[in-house]
Protein backbone atom coordinates (compact mmCIF):
# COMPACT_ATOMS: atom_id res chain seq x y z
CA UNK A 1 0.00 0.00 0.00
CA UNK A 2 1.07 3.51 -0.63
CA UNK A 3 2.02 5.85 2.01
CA UNK A 4 1.49 8.94 -0.10
CA UNK A 5 -2.07 9.24 1.45
CA UNK A 6 -3.42 12.33 2.97
CA UNK A 7 -5.20 12.66 6.91
CA UNK A 8 -8.87 12.78 5.54
CA UNK A 9 -8.20 9.06 3.97
CA UNK A 10 -8.74 7.93 7.64
CA UNK A 11 -11.42 7.57 9.98
CA UNK A 12 -9.73 7.84 13.28
CA UNK A 13 -11.46 5.48 15.95
CA UNK A 14 -10.92 6.24 19.65
CA UNK A 15 -11.99 3.89 22.66
CA UNK A 16 -11.49 6.38 25.55
CA UNK A 17 -10.65 5.55 29.09
CA UNK A 18 -14.13 5.89 31.11
CA UNK A 19 -15.37 9.20 31.63
CA UNK A 20 -15.27 9.46 35.23
CA UNK A 21 -11.74 8.79 35.26
CA UNK A 22 -9.79 11.64 32.61
CA UNK A 23 -7.94 14.79 34.28
CA UNK A 24 -7.73 15.71 30.81
CA UNK A 25 -9.05 16.01 27.37
CA UNK A 26 -8.04 17.84 23.83
CA UNK A 27 -11.77 17.69 21.48
CA UNK A 28 -11.38 19.00 17.77
CA UNK A 29 -8.16 20.34 18.06
CA UNK A 30 -6.58 22.06 15.36
CA UNK A 31 -2.51 23.73 15.43
CA UNK A 32 -1.26 26.03 13.15
CA UNK A 33 2.64 26.99 12.97
CA UNK A 34 1.58 30.21 10.81
CA UNK A 35 -0.73 28.96 7.64
CA UNK A 36 0.90 25.76 7.90
CA UNK A 37 -1.91 23.73 9.68
CA UNK A 38 -0.18 20.49 11.99
CA UNK A 39 -2.73 19.17 13.35
CA UNK A 40 -6.14 18.41 12.21
CA UNK A 41 -9.52 17.96 15.00
CA UNK A 42 -7.14 16.00 17.83
CA UNK A 43 -9.19 14.45 20.31
CA UNK A 44 -6.96 13.13 22.92
CA UNK A 45 -8.64 11.45 26.16
CA UNK A 46 -6.22 11.39 29.20
CA UNK A 47 -6.93 8.71 32.08
CA UNK A 48 -5.53 10.12 35.63
CA UNK A 49 -2.87 8.44 37.43
CA UNK A 50 -1.45 6.40 34.29
CA UNK A 51 0.50 6.64 31.50
CA UNK A 52 -0.64 7.52 27.75
CA UNK A 53 1.84 7.01 25.15
CA UNK A 54 1.76 8.61 21.49
CA UNK A 55 3.27 7.44 18.50
CA UNK A 56 3.45 7.68 15.14
CA UNK A 57 6.02 8.74 12.42
CA UNK A 58 8.48 12.02 12.57
CA UNK A 59 6.53 14.60 11.56
CA UNK A 60 2.83 13.68 12.56
CA UNK A 61 2.74 16.07 15.25
CA UNK A 62 2.88 13.85 18.17
CA UNK A 63 5.34 16.77 19.72
CA UNK A 64 2.39 19.36 18.83
CA UNK A 65 0.02 17.69 20.50
CA UNK A 66 2.40 17.79 23.52
CA UNK A 67 3.28 21.33 23.51
CA UNK A 68 -0.24 22.31 23.21
CA UNK A 69 -1.16 20.66 26.33
CA UNK A 70 1.20 23.49 28.35
CA UNK A 71 1.06 26.14 26.31
CA UNK A 72 4.54 26.91 25.69
CA UNK A 73 3.95 27.33 22.04
CA UNK A 74 3.10 30.42 23.44
CA UNK A 75 6.56 31.63 23.10
CA UNK A 76 6.48 31.88 19.85
CA UNK A 77 4.50 34.28 17.79
CA UNK A 78 1.87 32.65 14.72
CA UNK A 79 1.56 29.41 17.05
CA UNK A 80 -1.81 29.17 17.49
CA UNK A 81 -4.38 26.86 18.47
CA UNK A 82 -8.10 25.72 18.27
CA UNK A 83 -10.50 23.44 20.16
CA UNK A 84 -10.86 22.55 23.30
CA UNK A 85 -8.60 21.19 26.08
CA UNK A 86 -10.49 20.20 28.72
CA UNK A 87 -7.91 20.13 32.32
CA UNK A 88 -10.40 19.24 34.84
CA UNK A 89 -13.33 20.58 32.76
CA UNK A 90 -11.61 24.13 32.70
CA UNK A 91 -11.07 24.95 28.86
CA UNK A 92 -6.56 25.61 29.34
CA UNK A 93 -7.03 27.16 25.79
CA UNK A 94 -9.80 30.32 26.85
CA UNK A 95 -7.90 33.89 27.18
CA UNK A 96 -8.53 33.84 30.95
CA UNK A 97 -6.03 31.46 31.63
CA UNK A 98 -3.14 32.12 33.63
CA UNK A 99 -0.41 30.36 31.75
CA UNK A 100 2.07 30.50 34.57
CA UNK A 101 -0.11 28.60 36.84
CA UNK A 102 -1.22 25.94 34.46
CA UNK A 103 2.30 25.65 33.58
CA UNK A 104 2.64 24.70 37.32
CA UNK A 105 -0.08 21.99 37.12
CA UNK A 106 1.54 20.64 33.54
CA UNK A 107 4.85 19.91 34.20
CA UNK A 108 7.44 18.91 30.98
CA UNK A 109 10.17 17.20 29.81
CA UNK A 110 12.02 17.83 26.98
CA UNK A 111 14.19 15.49 24.01
CA UNK A 112 17.30 16.50 25.31
CA UNK A 113 18.75 17.33 29.06
CA UNK A 114 18.33 20.81 30.18
CA UNK A 115 19.53 21.04 33.32
CA UNK A 116 19.63 24.64 34.52
CA UNK A 117 23.21 26.21 35.53
CA UNK A 118 23.09 26.01 39.05
CA UNK A 119 23.40 23.14 41.55
CA UNK A 120 21.69 20.11 41.44
CA UNK A 121 19.72 21.20 44.69
CA UNK A 122 18.64 24.36 42.94
CA UNK A 123 17.58 22.90 39.95
CA UNK A 124 14.91 21.19 41.64
CA UNK A 125 14.37 23.92 44.23
CA UNK A 126 14.01 26.11 41.35
CA UNK A 127 10.11 25.38 40.49
CA UNK A 128 8.86 25.39 43.87
CA UNK A 129 10.87 28.94 44.86
CA UNK A 130 8.50 30.17 42.02
CA UNK A 131 5.09 29.15 43.35
CA UNK A 132 5.54 28.83 47.26
CA UNK A 133 7.82 29.77 49.73
CA UNK A 134 9.27 27.40 52.48
CA UNK A 135 11.51 27.15 54.93
CA UNK A 136 14.54 25.23 54.35
CA UNK A 137 13.83 22.35 56.40
CA UNK A 138 10.61 21.74 54.31
CA UNK A 139 13.08 22.67 50.87
CA UNK A 140 15.33 19.97 52.38
CA UNK A 141 12.89 17.12 52.58
CA UNK A 142 10.70 18.21 48.89
CA UNK A 143 14.55 17.87 47.40
CA UNK A 144 15.37 14.51 48.38
CA UNK A 145 11.94 13.42 47.82
CA UNK A 146 11.79 14.18 43.88
CA UNK A 147 15.52 13.05 43.95
CA UNK A 148 14.26 10.29 45.44
CA UNK A 149 10.82 9.81 43.00
CA UNK A 150 13.25 10.23 40.04
CA UNK A 151 15.38 7.34 41.31
CA UNK A 152 18.30 10.00 41.19
CA UNK A 153 18.69 10.35 44.92
CA UNK A 154 22.03 8.00 45.91
CA UNK A 155 23.85 8.75 43.12
CA UNK A 156 23.76 12.43 43.94
CA UNK A 157 22.78 12.96 47.50
CA UNK A 158 26.67 13.53 48.28
CA UNK A 159 27.22 16.26 45.47
CA UNK A 160 24.08 18.60 45.69
CA UNK A 161 25.76 21.46 45.93
CA UNK A 162 27.65 20.50 42.75
CA UNK A 163 26.30 22.18 39.38
CA UNK A 164 23.91 19.85 37.56
CA UNK A 165 25.56 20.50 34.70
CA UNK A 166 28.15 17.62 35.67
CA UNK A 167 25.57 14.71 35.73
CA UNK A 168 26.02 12.37 32.83
CA UNK A 169 22.95 12.70 30.45
CA UNK A 170 20.85 10.02 31.79
CA UNK A 171 21.28 11.60 35.50
CA UNK A 172 20.50 15.09 33.97
CA UNK A 173 17.33 13.98 32.29
CA UNK A 174 16.34 12.46 35.61
CA UNK A 175 17.11 15.30 37.50
CA UNK A 176 14.80 17.47 34.67
CA UNK A 177 11.97 14.85 35.99
CA UNK A 178 12.69 15.49 39.60
CA UNK A 179 12.43 19.12 38.84
CA UNK A 180 9.44 18.33 37.22
CA UNK A 181 7.68 16.47 39.85
CA UNK A 182 9.07 18.85 42.83
CA UNK A 183 6.27 21.56 41.51
CA UNK A 184 3.52 18.77 41.73
CA UNK A 185 2.11 18.32 38.73
CA UNK A 186 -1.21 17.39 37.67
CA UNK A 187 0.04 15.83 34.77
CA UNK A 188 3.95 15.07 33.65
CA UNK A 189 4.57 15.29 29.72
CA UNK A 190 7.53 13.86 28.09
CA UNK A 191 8.77 14.73 24.74
CA UNK A 192 11.24 11.73 23.84
CA UNK A 193 12.33 11.56 26.91
CA UNK A 194 14.87 8.73 26.33
CA UNK A 195 15.51 9.52 22.69
CA UNK A 196 18.87 10.97 24.17
CA UNK A 197 20.36 8.32 26.59
CA UNK A 198 21.90 4.64 26.48
CA UNK A 199 20.08 1.70 27.06
CA UNK A 200 20.78 1.43 30.77
CA UNK A 201 19.67 5.28 31.80
CA UNK A 202 16.27 4.89 29.62
CA UNK A 203 15.67 1.44 31.82
CA UNK A 204 16.18 3.64 35.08
CA UNK A 205 13.78 6.36 33.46
CA UNK A 206 11.12 3.39 32.66
CA UNK A 207 11.28 2.14 36.21
CA UNK A 208 11.44 6.13 37.28
CA UNK A 209 7.87 6.40 35.33
CA UNK A 210 6.36 3.26 36.70
CA UNK A 211 6.57 4.35 39.63
CA UNK A 212 5.48 8.06 38.94
CA UNK A 213 2.52 7.34 37.81
CA UNK A 214 1.23 5.99 41.08
CA UNK A 215 0.48 9.83 42.01
CA UNK A 216 0.99 11.84 38.18
CA UNK A 217 -0.84 11.62 35.16
CA UNK A 218 1.75 10.76 32.15
CA UNK A 219 1.31 11.54 28.52
CA UNK A 220 4.85 10.35 26.60
CA UNK A 221 5.39 10.95 23.17
CA UNK A 222 8.11 8.32 22.42
CA UNK A 223 9.91 6.87 18.56
CA UNK A 224 10.47 3.51 20.53
CA UNK A 225 7.34 1.16 20.14
CA UNK A 226 8.56 -1.10 22.70
CA UNK A 227 9.24 1.78 24.69
CA UNK A 228 5.22 2.59 24.10
CA UNK A 229 4.11 -1.06 24.73
CA UNK A 230 6.08 -1.58 28.10
CA UNK A 231 5.29 1.08 29.59
CA UNK A 232 1.85 2.80 28.41
CA UNK A 233 -2.04 2.01 29.45
CA UNK A 234 -3.37 4.09 26.52
CA UNK A 235 -1.57 4.61 23.68
CA UNK A 236 -2.39 7.55 20.68
CA UNK A 237 -1.09 6.78 17.09
CA UNK A 238 -1.07 9.70 15.30
CA UNK A 239 -0.31 10.22 11.50
CA UNK A 240 -0.27 13.54 9.48
CA UNK A 241 -1.38 15.75 11.93
CA UNK A 242 -4.35 13.56 12.62
CA UNK A 243 -5.31 11.12 15.56
CA UNK A 244 -5.96 7.46 13.59
CA UNK A 245 -6.95 5.21 16.46
CA UNK A 246 -6.64 5.28 20.70
CA UNK A 247 -7.14 3.14 22.75
CA UNK A 248 -5.81 1.03 25.44
CA UNK A 249 -2.33 -0.50 24.39
CA UNK A 250 -2.85 -4.14 24.43
CA UNK A 251 -5.93 -3.62 22.18
CA UNK A 252 -3.78 -0.96 19.72
CA UNK A 253 -0.78 -3.00 18.96
CA UNK A 254 -2.64 -6.76 19.50
CA UNK A 255 -5.37 -6.19 17.16
CA UNK A 256 -5.53 -2.79 16.31
CA UNK A 257 -8.74 -1.49 14.85
CA UNK A 258 -7.29 0.78 11.67
CA UNK A 259 -5.32 -0.87 9.11
CA UNK A 260 -3.10 1.91 9.02
CA UNK A 261 -2.00 1.19 12.68
CA UNK A 262 -0.99 -2.10 11.85
CA UNK A 263 1.08 -1.05 9.21
CA UNK A 264 2.84 1.34 11.53
CA UNK A 265 3.23 -1.22 14.63
CA UNK A 266 4.65 -3.97 12.22
CA UNK A 267 7.35 -1.97 10.95
CA UNK A 268 5.91 -1.37 7.35
CA UNK A 269 6.29 2.23 7.25
CA UNK A 270 7.76 4.92 9.80
CA UNK B 1 46.20 8.14 -4.04
CA UNK B 2 44.02 9.85 -6.70
CA UNK B 3 44.87 13.33 -7.86
CA UNK B 4 42.12 14.67 -6.19
CA UNK B 5 43.06 13.24 -3.44
CA UNK B 6 46.43 14.81 -3.63
CA UNK B 7 45.68 18.00 -4.81
CA UNK B 8 43.57 18.04 -1.76
CA UNK B 9 46.05 17.40 0.44
CA UNK B 10 48.58 19.84 -1.24
CA UNK B 11 46.07 22.66 -0.74
CA UNK B 12 45.24 21.46 2.86
CA UNK B 13 49.19 21.83 3.14
CA UNK B 14 49.33 25.53 1.63
CA UNK B 15 47.03 26.79 3.81
CA UNK B 16 48.43 25.26 6.92
CA UNK B 17 51.43 27.06 6.02
CA UNK B 18 49.62 30.51 5.20
CA UNK B 19 47.77 30.52 8.52
CA UNK B 20 50.60 29.91 10.19
CA UNK B 21 52.70 32.12 8.81
CA UNK B 22 49.95 34.94 9.24
CA UNK B 23 50.18 33.52 13.30
CA UNK B 24 53.24 34.39 13.15
CA UNK B 25 53.11 37.91 11.95
CA UNK B 26 50.58 38.91 14.09
CA UNK B 27 52.11 37.25 17.11
CA UNK B 28 55.57 39.04 16.14
CA UNK B 29 53.90 42.63 16.10
CA UNK B 30 52.71 41.81 19.53
CA UNK B 31 55.87 40.47 20.87
CA UNK B 32 57.89 43.73 19.66
CA UNK B 33 54.67 46.00 21.17
CA UNK B 34 55.16 44.21 24.78
CA UNK B 35 58.67 44.25 24.70
CA UNK B 36 59.13 48.14 23.91
CA UNK B 37 56.89 48.53 26.04
CA UNK B 38 58.05 46.74 29.21
CA UNK B 39 61.94 47.95 27.98
CA UNK B 40 60.59 51.36 28.18
CA UNK B 41 57.85 51.17 30.60
CA UNK B 42 60.06 49.50 33.63
CA UNK B 43 62.79 51.65 34.07
CA UNK B 44 60.03 54.39 34.81
CA UNK B 45 58.15 52.41 37.07
CA UNK B 46 58.74 53.07 41.03
CA UNK B 47 56.60 53.82 43.86
CA UNK B 48 56.48 57.37 43.15
CA UNK B 49 54.27 56.82 40.08
CA UNK B 50 51.89 55.81 42.55
CA UNK B 51 52.14 58.21 45.32
CA UNK B 52 52.82 61.38 43.63
CA UNK B 53 51.21 63.62 41.43
CA UNK B 54 51.97 64.56 37.68
CA UNK B 55 55.47 66.72 38.12
CA UNK B 56 55.82 70.73 36.46
CA UNK B 57 58.81 70.01 33.36
CA UNK B 58 61.55 68.30 34.07
CA UNK B 59 60.52 67.34 37.45
CA UNK B 60 59.76 64.32 38.80
CA UNK B 61 56.66 62.66 40.03
CA UNK B 62 54.35 60.38 39.63
CA UNK B 63 50.57 59.27 37.83
CA UNK B 64 48.72 59.04 41.15
CA UNK B 65 45.99 61.66 40.18
CA UNK B 66 45.67 60.38 36.52
CA UNK B 67 45.35 56.63 37.78
CA UNK B 68 42.67 57.61 39.95
CA UNK B 69 40.96 59.79 37.43
CA UNK B 70 41.52 56.79 35.01
CA UNK B 71 39.87 54.35 37.72
CA UNK B 72 36.76 56.50 38.86
CA UNK B 73 36.25 57.35 35.22
CA UNK B 74 36.18 53.70 33.66
CA UNK B 75 34.28 52.22 36.39
CA UNK B 76 31.66 54.69 36.19
CA UNK B 77 31.76 54.36 32.49
CA UNK B 78 31.87 50.71 32.65
CA UNK B 79 28.55 50.57 34.75
CA UNK B 80 26.67 52.63 32.29
CA UNK B 81 27.67 50.87 30.10
CA UNK B 82 26.82 47.24 31.45
CA UNK B 83 23.75 48.34 32.56
CA UNK B 84 22.29 49.58 29.02
CA UNK B 85 24.29 47.18 27.36
CA UNK B 86 23.58 43.95 28.83
CA UNK B 87 19.38 45.41 28.63
CA UNK B 88 19.48 46.30 25.10
CA UNK B 89 21.22 43.04 24.16
CA UNK B 90 18.76 41.32 26.29
CA UNK B 91 15.83 42.93 24.63
CA UNK B 92 17.37 42.22 20.98
CA UNK B 93 17.66 38.89 21.41
CA UNK B 94 14.73 38.05 23.91
CA UNK B 95 12.09 40.72 22.82
CA UNK B 96 12.12 42.53 20.52
CA UNK B 97 15.00 41.54 18.03
CA UNK B 98 12.72 40.65 14.74
CA UNK B 99 10.21 43.97 14.78
CA UNK B 100 11.61 47.12 12.80
CA UNK B 101 12.50 48.52 15.96
CA UNK B 102 14.67 46.20 16.86
CA UNK B 103 16.43 46.09 13.37
CA UNK B 104 16.69 49.44 13.68
CA UNK B 105 18.38 49.52 16.80
CA UNK B 106 20.61 46.60 15.89
CA UNK B 107 22.02 48.88 12.55
CA UNK B 108 22.23 51.77 14.96
CA UNK B 109 24.54 49.70 17.63
CA UNK B 110 26.83 48.62 15.32
CA UNK B 111 27.29 52.27 13.30
CA UNK B 112 28.44 53.10 16.93
CA UNK B 113 30.26 50.00 16.92
CA UNK B 114 32.81 51.65 14.35
CA UNK B 115 32.35 55.23 15.43
CA UNK B 116 35.80 57.17 15.56
CA UNK B 117 35.97 57.95 18.87
CA UNK B 118 36.92 61.34 18.62
CA UNK B 119 33.25 62.21 17.32
CA UNK B 120 31.83 60.51 20.16
CA UNK B 121 34.12 62.76 22.58
CA UNK B 122 33.24 66.14 20.39
CA UNK B 123 29.51 65.05 20.93
CA UNK B 124 29.65 64.90 24.21
CA UNK B 125 31.86 67.74 24.62
CA UNK B 126 28.48 70.07 22.77
CA UNK B 127 26.30 68.16 25.18
CA UNK B 128 27.57 68.05 28.70
CA UNK B 129 30.51 70.79 28.69
CA UNK B 130 29.71 73.46 25.64
CA UNK B 131 27.21 75.73 27.61
CA UNK B 132 23.32 74.50 26.89
CA UNK B 133 20.76 73.03 28.10
CA UNK B 134 22.53 69.58 29.58
CA UNK B 135 25.17 70.78 29.62
CA UNK B 136 27.33 70.74 33.31
CA UNK B 137 29.42 74.23 32.56
CA UNK B 138 33.14 72.72 32.54
CA UNK B 139 35.19 69.73 31.53
CA UNK B 140 34.60 66.91 33.85
CA UNK B 141 35.27 63.38 34.69
CA UNK B 142 31.17 62.91 34.42
CA UNK B 143 31.72 64.25 30.95
CA UNK B 144 34.55 61.67 30.40
CA UNK B 145 32.94 58.96 31.78
CA UNK B 146 29.56 59.32 29.87
CA UNK B 147 31.93 59.66 26.94
CA UNK B 148 33.86 56.16 27.71
CA UNK B 149 30.53 54.70 28.09
CA UNK B 150 28.85 55.62 24.96
CA UNK B 151 32.13 53.46 23.45
CA UNK B 152 31.82 50.72 25.50
CA UNK B 153 27.64 49.95 25.24
CA UNK B 154 27.96 48.88 21.55
CA UNK B 155 30.36 46.24 22.26
CA UNK B 156 28.54 45.18 25.63
CA UNK B 157 25.22 45.43 23.74
CA UNK B 158 26.71 43.45 20.45
CA UNK B 159 28.47 40.59 22.90
CA UNK B 160 25.23 39.95 24.93
CA UNK B 161 23.14 39.38 22.07
CA UNK B 162 25.08 37.03 20.22
CA UNK B 163 26.24 35.26 23.60
CA UNK B 164 22.11 34.84 24.45
CA UNK B 165 21.75 34.16 21.05
CA UNK B 166 23.64 31.27 21.19
CA UNK B 167 21.76 29.78 24.56
CA UNK B 168 19.49 26.68 23.62
CA UNK B 169 15.98 27.45 23.15
CA UNK B 170 15.13 24.43 25.13
CA UNK B 171 16.59 26.35 28.38
CA UNK B 172 13.78 29.41 27.65
CA UNK B 173 11.40 26.77 27.42
CA UNK B 174 12.56 24.40 30.28
CA UNK B 175 12.53 27.34 32.69
CA UNK B 176 9.12 28.60 30.91
CA UNK B 177 7.50 24.95 31.57
CA UNK B 178 8.14 25.28 35.06
CA UNK B 179 5.81 28.27 35.25
CA UNK B 180 8.24 31.07 35.10
CA UNK B 181 7.82 34.37 33.58
CA UNK B 182 9.95 35.06 30.88
CA UNK B 183 11.83 37.89 32.97
CA UNK B 184 12.65 35.64 35.34
CA UNK B 185 13.79 33.24 32.84
CA UNK B 186 16.01 35.50 31.39
CA UNK B 187 17.33 36.40 35.03
CA UNK B 188 17.54 33.49 36.96
CA UNK B 189 18.67 30.84 33.91
CA UNK B 190 19.68 32.78 30.67
CA UNK B 191 21.88 35.29 32.25
CA UNK B 192 23.40 32.82 34.17
CA UNK B 193 24.39 29.96 31.56
CA UNK B 194 25.47 32.60 29.46
CA UNK B 195 27.72 34.48 32.42
CA UNK B 196 30.78 33.67 31.26
CA UNK B 197 30.19 35.37 28.10
CA UNK B 198 28.30 38.81 29.30
CA UNK B 199 31.78 39.24 31.25
CA UNK B 200 33.59 38.31 27.80
CA UNK B 201 31.67 41.31 26.42
CA UNK B 202 32.59 43.76 30.00
CA UNK B 203 36.21 42.62 29.42
CA UNK B 204 35.69 43.91 25.50
CA UNK B 205 34.44 47.03 27.11
CA UNK B 206 36.71 47.81 29.48
CA UNK B 207 39.63 46.92 27.43
CA UNK B 208 38.33 49.38 24.63
CA UNK B 209 38.25 52.30 26.51
CA UNK B 210 40.85 52.09 29.23
CA UNK B 211 43.73 53.76 26.68
CA UNK B 212 41.01 55.69 24.94
CA UNK B 213 42.66 59.46 24.62
CA UNK B 214 40.61 61.22 22.16
CA UNK B 215 37.01 60.73 23.69
CA UNK B 216 38.56 62.35 26.65
CA UNK B 217 40.36 65.50 26.00
CA UNK B 218 37.49 67.33 24.60
CA UNK B 219 35.24 66.14 27.95
CA UNK B 220 37.50 65.49 31.37
CA UNK B 221 40.50 67.40 29.99
CA UNK B 222 43.34 66.78 32.60
CA UNK B 223 43.92 67.62 35.91
CA UNK B 224 47.47 67.67 37.43
CA UNK B 225 46.22 67.62 40.60
CA UNK B 226 44.87 63.95 42.71
CA UNK B 227 40.84 65.02 42.74
CA UNK B 228 38.43 62.28 43.66
CA UNK B 229 35.33 65.13 42.71
CA UNK B 230 34.05 63.95 39.28
CA UNK B 231 32.53 67.23 39.08
CA UNK B 232 35.77 68.64 38.40
CA UNK B 233 38.79 68.32 35.33
CA UNK B 234 39.96 64.90 35.78
CA UNK B 235 43.24 63.44 34.92
CA UNK B 236 44.04 60.24 33.22
CA UNK B 237 46.20 57.68 32.10
CA UNK B 238 45.98 57.93 28.10
CA UNK B 239 45.68 62.00 28.50
CA UNK B 240 48.63 62.25 30.63
CA UNK B 241 50.70 59.33 28.28
CA UNK B 242 49.60 61.89 25.20
CA UNK B 243 50.72 64.62 26.77
CA UNK B 244 53.76 63.64 27.99
CA UNK B 245 55.08 61.50 25.61
CA UNK B 246 54.59 64.28 23.22
CA UNK B 247 56.85 66.64 25.67
CA UNK B 248 60.68 67.23 25.12
CA UNK B 249 61.74 66.47 28.52
CA UNK B 250 62.98 62.75 29.61
CA UNK B 251 61.36 62.98 32.84
CA UNK B 252 57.95 63.03 31.44
CA UNK B 253 58.97 60.68 28.08
CA UNK B 254 59.67 58.13 31.07
CA UNK B 255 56.02 58.33 32.97
CA UNK B 256 54.37 58.43 29.95
CA UNK B 257 55.72 54.78 29.00
CA UNK B 258 55.30 53.78 33.03
CA UNK B 259 52.00 55.10 32.33
CA UNK B 260 51.40 52.94 28.88
CA UNK B 261 52.62 49.67 30.30
CA UNK B 262 50.17 50.61 33.69
CA UNK B 263 47.49 50.69 30.87
CA UNK B 264 48.15 47.02 28.96
CA UNK B 265 49.52 45.73 32.72
CA UNK B 266 45.74 46.49 33.97
CA UNK B 267 44.03 45.62 31.30
CA UNK B 268 45.76 41.85 31.47
CA UNK B 269 45.05 41.64 34.54
CA UNK B 270 41.26 42.07 34.68
CA UNK B 271 40.96 39.63 31.68
CA UNK B 272 42.74 37.42 33.10
CA UNK B 273 41.15 38.31 36.88
CA UNK B 274 37.63 37.65 34.64
CA UNK B 275 38.37 34.58 33.39
CA UNK B 276 39.36 32.61 36.23
CA UNK B 277 36.21 34.26 37.96
CA UNK B 278 34.26 32.96 35.31
CA UNK B 279 35.73 29.33 35.55
CA UNK B 280 34.72 29.65 39.06
CA UNK B 281 31.68 30.49 38.38
CA UNK B 282 30.87 27.39 36.10
CA UNK B 283 32.80 24.55 38.80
Amino acid sequence: MSTDTTSADFKSVIVPPPADSLVLECRKLDFYYGTHQALFGVDLPVKRNAITALIGPSGCGKSTLLRTINRIYDLYPGQRAEGEILLDGENILGPKVDVTSLRARVGMVFQKPTPFPMSIYDNVAYGVRLHQSKSKAEMDELVETSLRRAALWDEVKDKLNKSGLGLSGGQQQRLCVARGIAVNPEVLLLDEPASALDPVSTAKLEDTLEELKRDYTIVIVTHNLQQAARLSDYTGFMFLGKMIEFGPTEEVFVKPKVAKTGEYIGGRFG
Amino acid sequence: MSARAARRQIASQVFVVVCGMATLIALFALGLILYSLLKQGIGGLNLAVFTQDTPGPDSAGGLRNAIVGSIMMCGVGMLIALGVGILAGTWLAEIGGDTPYGHAVRFLNDVLLSAPSILVGLFVYQILVFPGPLSLGTYSGWAGAVALAILATPIVTRTTEDILNLQPNALREAGMALGGSQFITIRRIIWKAAGAGLLTGGLLGFSRISGETAPLLFTSLNNNYLDFNMGHFMGSVPVVMYNFALSPYESWNKLAWAGALLVAAAVLAVNIIGRWMAREQTK
